[in-house]
């Protein structure tokens, strides 16, 4: 059978299309961004007509998700795992309405925090929604999980969550497809109070899902993503997690570990797996990555006097992403080192790219800033974050998305004026605008610098729901227009934008600065797409 | 059969055009593989890495354990130098002599390549200088990409008809060129090695 050569989130993306879904939703956030381009790009997605455009935020991605579940197709909403924290009031409550077309909200953890602000373990949030959780671990489980997935969710009424981490998210291993399923047809839920979450309705619904819980269990057990292996030697077991399982099998390459294993791909963790290993084993390792989510569910779950160890115990460490190497000091086994990182080799961050407007952006602020004491500046979660680092050393936070305008408000109330906000535009119509409309209704003396590129640049360059938008959006919460202003972050500008910060820090009111250059980045892929057009106009 | 390989550089130098050329090669002779990259912040300049391992038998981990890789592939020198626990010690380092300095303390690049001299198996290779003589500086990826075939277990002839098909569509001037940056290469690395 012909193998595709996938990353995991293209997987994921194909497992959807092959799913029968009607419509992806989802805000771009890295390592979950390419779920949802890779459906954008899909042929017979597109063929299809299947919906993909991205979502102002991961809240509004989810409404509309449950929306489209509601209308009785099926559909799949995608996030990072602080995005699931802006949907969170619509993915709990979701639970308890139920589905009606199959949901599955893709969320991608990133332990280790290689592009974000913590390393959050979804499992949690997927064990207190109370719905099943499925955990690939591997890129084809993770397709045949994903197109699996909307049957699952129907035939049990809930959302389903896929719970990935940025190493699967982003490997590529080959990937066999199964037979593309067909869409859903339009229908409506047969239970007109199912999505009425008034308290009468919402108490019996919650109970109706306490009831389901036993159910969800007894799939987990039968689930063929998870399997009981007994082993030969009865003092240790080791129950692994999702990609876990993986780092386990690289350390007895000749499928020799003697040791009971349990392989726990599907969630809730089914009791019985536990009684019976309790019942052989004296001590049980728990490999996961992530929280210790299971670690702390099997230390109350065990019937038995078991020694549990994992990240808890120090067996494991407590924070970033798991590899061979710390899964084989866990079993005692040796590991191999190649030689030390000579002393010379230096750090190499991330940098704002040669040409960004950005960079032109934060020497007019530093310049205009110069005469204040330091610590004035608010900013977000987008490539101008590197903002923090030299040579500008100009901003002072970094939150999560939108917190730039609303901290500095904060701060302004409490007297810290000048008080300055530095936001992207896809932030800002992300998280932005109701902190804007806060400022504005409490007449707060800040400067709101909206760093306009013209797409989401940290994550590749996606669409931005800002474009074209900006000055009216900023007018209709309400800023006054005049101190609405608008300047091209350019060198030989220098001056003047240095002479409107000034000017707009002297206003005592709610002023937006904006600052408007294409992403460099997307303006090269934009010259050589048009170049290409040029070349070849047929095409 | 096993390669376990890690490919260095710096965002935006694209490392990942040379894996997936590699990884075409591999399944194309219907084996198995895992390739790890780095997305995301790192991509804006700064050290990036990729994990590919390619076998004739099922492969567990996406990331090659310590001291277990059987070639650092790196298109810069310092980035070659970072990976080193992660080399077996009967593994190469395959690397470009050009450096990439994109920071303000960016080590000597002397001491740099001394370093890469001091390991006991290495392929230093000015792959800029070697691209520019064949006419085009952006071919010093495929150079590289030649410098480290000797090394991956899969015949040259595969990966050079790999390179062919990637760049079929920029017709047969683009391919020439692509083919002898990646024989040039190839003659270095097995001159030198």
């Amino acid at each position: 059978m012909q193998k595709n050569l996938f990353l995991g989130v293209e997987a994921i993306g194909q497992g959807a299309i092959d799913g029968g879904i009607s419509g992806v939703y989802a805000y771009p956030g890295t390592p979950s961004t390419e779920i949802t381009e890779f459906i954008q790009e899909n042929e017979l997605a597109i063929e299809k007509g299947i919906r993909s455009k991205w979502s102002a935020n991961e809240k509004t991605a989810y409404e509309a998700a449950l929306g489209m579940s509601y209308a009785g197709k099926r559909t799949m909403v995608c996030m990072k795992h602080v995005g699931l924290n802006v949907a969170a009031d619509a993915f709990i409550n979701s639970a308890i309405t139920g589905i009606n077309g199959g949901l599955i909200i893709t969320v991608a953890d990133d332990p280790s925090m290689h592009s974000s602000q913590n390393e959050q373990d979804s499992r949690f949030y997927g064990k207190f929604a109370m719905i099943p959780i499925l955990e690939p671990s591997n890129q084809q489980e993770a397709y045949d999980m994903v197109r699996e997935g909307f049957e699952l969710s129907e035939k049990l009424e809930v959302p389903v969550m896929v719970r990935i981490t940025t190493r699967l998210a982003h490997s590529r291993a080959g990937v066999i497809r199964s037979e593309v399923l067909a869409e859903n047809d339009m229908v409506l839920p047969t239970d007109p109070s199912q999505f009425v979450l008034l308290p009468a309705i919402a108490r019996r619904r919650y109970k109706g899902l306490l009831e389901k819980q036993e159910l969800f269990e007894k799939t987990a057990k039968k689930s063929k993503y998870n399997e009981y292996i007994k082993g030969e030697d009865k003092s240790f077991g080791i129950i692994a997690c999702g990609i876990a399982y993986n780092y386990l099998k690289e350390n007895y390459p000749k499928d020799d570990c003697s040791y009971t294993i349990l392989k726990l791909s599907q969630y809730p963790v089914p009791q019985k797996f536990l009684d019976k290993m309790a019942k052989r084993c004296e001590e049980v390792l728990v490999l996961e990555e992530g929280y210790p989510v299971v670690e702390e569910h099997v230390k109350a779950a065990f019937k038995k006097d078991v020694q549990v160890s994992g990240r808890l115990s120090g067996a494991l460490p407590r924070d970033g992403e798991l590899n061979a190497d710390l899964v084989a000091k866990a079993l005692g086994k040796e590991t191999q080192l190649g030689a030390d990182v000579p002393e010379l080799v230096v750090n190499r961050p991330p940098a704002l790219c040669q040409g960004c407007g950005h960079q032109d952006m934060y020497k007019a602020l530093n310049e205009a800033l110069d005469k204040y004491t330091k610590g004035r500046v608010f900013s977000d979660i987008g490539c101008y974050t590197l903002g923090a680092l030299p040579p500008y050393k100009s901003i002072y936070s970094c939150v999560d998305m939108g917190a730039s305008v609303t901290m500095a408000k904060g701060a302004a109330d409490a007297g810290l004026i000048p008080a300055v906000a530095v936001i992207g535009d896809s932030t800002f119509t992300h998280s932005g605008i109701t902190g804007l409309l806060d400022a504005v209704n409490d007449e707060a003396n800040i400067v709101v610098v909206i760093s306009d590129n013209e797409s989401v640049s940290m994550t590749g360059g996606q669409d931005s729901s800002a474009l074209g938008k900006i000055e009216s959006i900023c007018a209709g919460v309400g800023v006054d227009p005049n101190h609405i202003r608008v300047l091209t972050p350019l060198k030989k500008y220098h001056e003047l934008m240095v002479q409107t910060f000034e000017e707009e820090i002297a206003y005592g009111g709610v002023s937006v600065i904006v600052f408007r250059r294409e992403c460099i980045q997307a303006a090269a892929k934009r010259l050589r797409k048009e170049k290409k057009m040029k070349d070849n106009p047929n095409k | 059969m096993k390669t376990d390989i890690i490919l260095a550089g710096v965002g935006g130098q694209g490392i990942l055009s040379i894996a997936s050329i590699i990884g075409d090669a591999a399944i194309n002779e219907n084996l198995f593989l895992k390739q790890a990259e780095t997305h995301g912040m790192s991509q804006r300049g700064g050290a990036v890495q990729s994990h590919l391992r390619i076998s004739d038998s099922e492969i567990a981990a996406d990331l090659i354990p310590m001291g277990k890789a059987d070639l650092i592939l790196s298109v810069e020198p310092m980035e070659a130098l970072r990976y080193l626990p992660f080399l077996s010690p009967e593994g190469y380092v395959v690397t470009n002599t050009t450096p990439f300095i994109n920071i303000p303390n960016y080590p000597d690049v002397e001491a740099v390549l001394a370093e890469i001299k001091k390991q006991p198996r290495f392929v230093a290779i000015d792959a800029d200088k070697i691209a520019a003589e064949i006419g085009n500086k952006r071919a010093s990826n495929v150079v590289m990409l030649g410098a480290a075939t000797p090394f991956l277990n899969i015949e040259p002839e595969k990966i050079e008809a790999g390179i062919a098909h990637i760049f079929s569509r920029k017709g047969e001037a683009v391919v020439e060129m692509n083919r002898k940056a990646f024989k040039a290469g190839l003659d270095f690395a097995m001159a030198n090695k």
